[in-house]
């Protein structure tokens, strides 16, 4: 069965089953690995997404659920260069092993999209990923300078 | 068992200081081989792990793989230093998984080291056999170990340093050679040598030909501290880039053409061996291409992850466990607590009348338990290989490059030269990827082996992975004292259960006079291995709980009681000091609210937290802060090294918080982090790392913040409600006013 999904602004004809995990559509399939596999059950949030702007965690999406949507990756996310977001990542020295660092961003974006004086609350309670290596308190600091950057 | 064996190297190394010998630098026949491996046009080795292009460009080769610590950034540092090289003119890169770039020689100066002993004072005729007494019993020399928080201080100290101090004089030698002047007149700078009388200079690049055709200095001048522009300044990690746009290339991500990939059924109880199974459940699914029958799973094979996983998780396979699969948590509580009530202990260390001084009317008595815990590295356990014409090339992240290859050969029964190994950036490692923790590529490669001529990806799900690792041992302590009138200790008696041998980390920094440490062995069918900061993991809970709750026996301040304790020892003193003041330790908190220390070196680093806690009226657990002091002698990148005690106290904090691996029916109970919850944004403290410099040998960054963050909760946890929690995790304990 033939699905169209468009990722990264790109159009995908794909083969695949209505039930297809996203994560492994977009990781097997469609050939982008930035999106990372954690836990596959919606807990860590290292396989967050955008569909349509929102953070998602794509690897309890069933791909028949995004037909139509605007679906984007970190590869999408940093298309065009750093965004601020990103470069406040190497200001802040945040990532250790890196592994979740995709979703973090993914998931913080989302969110400063539509909170831009995101508070630590905010932060806390929309974010929920995991991170093992610990980054927490350079995410926050570097939310932190995101948050008053924009006032 | 071998790997308790490397537990007891990576974790229970001392810290004496001793000279520094680079005896690990490399004939010049072997810049050959390394140049034939490893360099690209335009680049030549001039020793071991430096690189010089003729631009000028100093590429340091490191060792190690990356899991995040940051070392790809703090050796390179140490050897640019050495080297006068300019920050921008370095490039950094991972040593190729061959024995000409082991690491194993620095390991082993390092362990010669913290004996008291360096290759120059060992007799000559001696020499190869305290080496080889290390290579036999450590298995260490063809070993590219990243693990016991030692790259900096084996790799850095004994490889990186005089490496780059060999080099720069070798060029110097080099220069002074052509100018012919002598090489006393020389100086070097931002990679160039230049001769300051003439106003002459040269480039690197121009140099390393000649350079590399002199013999390397074993001991050669380093830089006084006071000189260094590199080392000890907070460099951006050069990793960082790579991993904010998704292009870090981590092992689950390997795409080789055609290949396919596994998913895996291991036998849910350790040791079970697959006896049979049905594939009919998954007949004529799409996309499956084999289900491979090993010796202790079952494997599907497919074109797409997905689909794999899917269809091995219909399959009903039939193990044979043994006597094993009965086994419960109680089951093995009880075999700790006969251990210990049998009294069969195997003496490990005395000091003073040991435990014949115990005794007296001030005897004091607690038993603490730590849990088995999972690693649960972020990225999953996964492997990708292909067998053809009898060769395997193989790709994966573990912590040990050159090791893994020898694995690999070993399972698959072919020579070494027949396995290419391709070492990659891990999603984490804590001491899951250690060699002797390989499941994931024997399981990989005996997959593929079943598929000739196709490569392979086998991941564990997040569930396999959390039920198939080596756990972080479940250990119980019984710990006596025997107080003076005043409540200090004059002996100190340590009897703990252990999967192996004994456990140097159990011993105490503290002076108490007459000290005892014994061991009671207890038989498990659980595998178990190094996990972030390995012995000192529990017994950093252990002693500083117990010495908590002697301080409370004698009715003093916890911090008071301990710098009695620590009067001989102005390192320890001095960071416990730091963490105090900085905590503003003393100052009244509003009920509810707790405050505790504790103390723990580990790895030769020595590092103080003090926990700053909320219960709530639910007995809701909540920690607001944690305020810590690490002394690791010197710093190579201080931003690094804050980033590392944070983020070992939040891996810390997320085993005493909720960790625990519990037993039914043989297996592990949990599988996800649903029933593994760890630390997220919500639930991490604020946390303030101050850094303390000493004289000491350079100590360990990644490990050292994990030990002391269990005991200054537990230890806040009594501050605030009278509540002693002897067991970890804290979870299971109900903190209400009522329970008091
Ligand atoms: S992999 Fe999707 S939330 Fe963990
Ligand atoms: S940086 Fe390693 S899991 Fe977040």
């Amino acid at each position: 069965m033939s699905i169209q999904l468009k990722i990264n602004g790109k159009i995908h004809d794909l083969d695949i089953e209505p039930d297809a995990p996203l994560l492994w559509v977009i990781r097997d399939e469609v050939g982008l690995t930035g999106t990372k596999f954690g836990c596959g059950v919606a807990q860590c949030g290292a396989c967050t997404v955008h569909v349509n702007g929102n953070a998602q965690r794509s690897c309890v999406t069933p791909v028949s659920s995004v037909v139509g949507a605007e679906i984007t990756t970190i590869e999408g996310l940093s298309a065009n260069g750093l965004t601020p977001v990103q470069q406040a990542w190497i200001d802040h020295q945040v990532p250790q092993c890196g592994y979740c660092q995709s979703g973090m961003i993914m998931a913080v974006s989302a969110l400063l999209k539509t909170k831009p004086h995101a508070t630590d609350e905010d932060l806390a309670s929309a974010v929920t990923n995991i991170c093992r290596c610990g980054t927490y308190p350079r995410i926050r600091n570097a939310v932190r300078a995101l948050a008053n950057e924009k006032v | 068992m071998a790997s308790t064996r490397r537990m007891v190297l990576l974790g229970g190394l001392g810290t004496a200081g001793a000279l520094v010998v680079g005896y690990a630098l490399w004939p010049s026949h072997r810049l050959e081989l390394a140049n034939a491996i490893a360099a690209k046009p335009g680049e030549r080795f001039i020793n071991n792990w430096i690189k010089i292009a003729s631009d000028d460009t100093v590429t340091v080769v490191v060792p190690h793989c990356d899991m995040g610590t940051g070392i790809f950034t703090a050796l390179p540092q140490m050897a640019a230093e050495e080297l006068d090289a300019d920050w921008s003119k370095v490039k950094v890169e991972t040593a190729p998984s061959d024995s000409v770039f082991a690491n194993g020689p620095l390991a082993e100066g390092f362990i010669l080291s913290t004996q008291n002993m360096n290759a120059d004072q060992i007799p000559a005729f001696l020499r190869g056999t305290v080496a080889n007494t290390f290579r036999t019993v450590a298995g260490y020399m063809d070993l590219q170990v990243t693990g016991g928080s030692s790259a900096v201080r084996a790799t850095g100290v004994y490889g990186m340093r005089i490496a780059g101090a060999a080099a720069r004089e070798m060029l110097v030698k080099a220069a002074a050679a052509r100018w012919n002047v002598n090489a006393a007149d020389c100086t070097t700078k931002s990679n160039r040598v230049l001769h300051t009388a003439s106003g002459r200079s040269f480039g690197y690049g121009e140099l390393v030909a000649d350079a590399a055709t002199y013999s390397p200095s074993e001991n050669p001048t380093l830089k006084p501290k006071s000189q260094y522009t590199l080392v000890g300044k907070s460099i951006p990690r050069v990793d960082i880039p790579k991993k904010v746009d998704g292009t870090t290339t981590y092992g689950v991500d390997v795409t080789l053409p055609n290949m396919l990939y596994a998913a895996i059924k291991i036998s849910p109880v350790f040791g079970g061996k697959l006896t049979s199974v049905d594939p009919g459940a998954i007949s004529g699914r799409r996309g499956i291409k084999k289900v491979v029958h090993l010796d202790d799973a079952v494997v599907v094979v497919a074109d797409r992850f997905w689909r794999a996983r899917d269809a091995v998780a219909e399959l009903n396979p039939v193990f044979d466990n043994g006597a094993n699969g009965t086994v419960t948590s109680g089951q093995l509580t009880a075999r700790r607590s006969a251990a210990l009530k049998s009294g069969d202990f195997k003496k490990d260390m005395t000091t003073g009348n040991g435990a014949d001084a115990l005794g007296g009317a001030h005897l004091i008595e607690a038993t603490y338990t730590v849990p088995y815990l999972a690693h649960a590295t972020m990225e999953p356990m996964n492997a990708t290989a292909i067998f053809e014409d009898g060769a395997l090339e193989v790709w994966s992240g573990t912590q040990d490059g050159l090791g893994a290859r020898a694995f690999i050969a070993k399972t698959a029964n072919i020579a070494i030269e027949k396995v290419t190994f391709h070492l990659l950036p891990m999603g984490g490692g804590f001491g899951r990827r250690l060699p002797g923790f390989f499941n994931f590529l024997e399981h990989a490669v005996r997959t593929a082996m079943a598929m000739p001529g196709t490569p392979v990806k086998l991941i564990y799900t997040r569930e396999q992975d959390m039920q198939h690792d080596y756990y972080r041992p479940n250990v119980t302590n019984r710990l006596r004292a025997s107080v003076d009138r005043s409540g200090m200790p004059s002996s100190w008696v340590s009897d703990y259960t252990t999967d192996a041998g004994a456990n140097s980390e159990a011993h105490i920094v503290y002076k108490v006079d007459n000290q005892a440490y014994r061991t009671a062995k207890v038989e498990t069918h659980i595998p178990v291995g190094p996990w972030r900061s390995v012995e000192a993991s529990w017994h950093g809970f252990f002693v500083e709980s117990f010495v908590d709750e002697l301080a409370h026996a004698a009715r003093k301040d916890p911090l008071e009681y301990r710098r009695e304790l620590l009067a001989h020892s102005p390192r320890h003193l001095a960071t416990l000091n730091l963490a105090a003041e900085k905590a503003g330790w003393g100052t009244p908190l509003p009920a509810g609210k707790g405050r505790g220390i504790a103390m723990v070196e580990s790895f030769g680093t020595v590092v103080a937290h003090v926990a700053d806690i909320t219960i709530g009226p639910d007995g809701a657990l909540k920690v607001d802060r944690i305020v810590s002091a690490a002394d690791a002698g010197m710093t190579v990148n201080p931003d690094g090294m804050k980033a590392q005690i944070e983020g070992a106290i939040i891996y810390g904090l997320s085993a005493a918080l909720n960790g625990e691996i519990t037993i039914d029916k043989g297996a592990v109970v949990q599988a996800n982090f649903p029933d593994y919850e760890v630390v997220r944004l919500q639930t991490c403290p604020a946390i303030e790392v101050h850094l303390h410099e000493s004289d000491a040998q350079i100590g360990g960054a990644g490990e050292p913040g994990v030990p002391p963050v269990a005991p200054a909760v537990a230890n806040a946890i009594f501050a605030a409600t009278g509540i002693r929690v002897r067991e970890l995790p804290f979870k299971n304990h109900n903190l209400t006013v009522a329970s008091r």
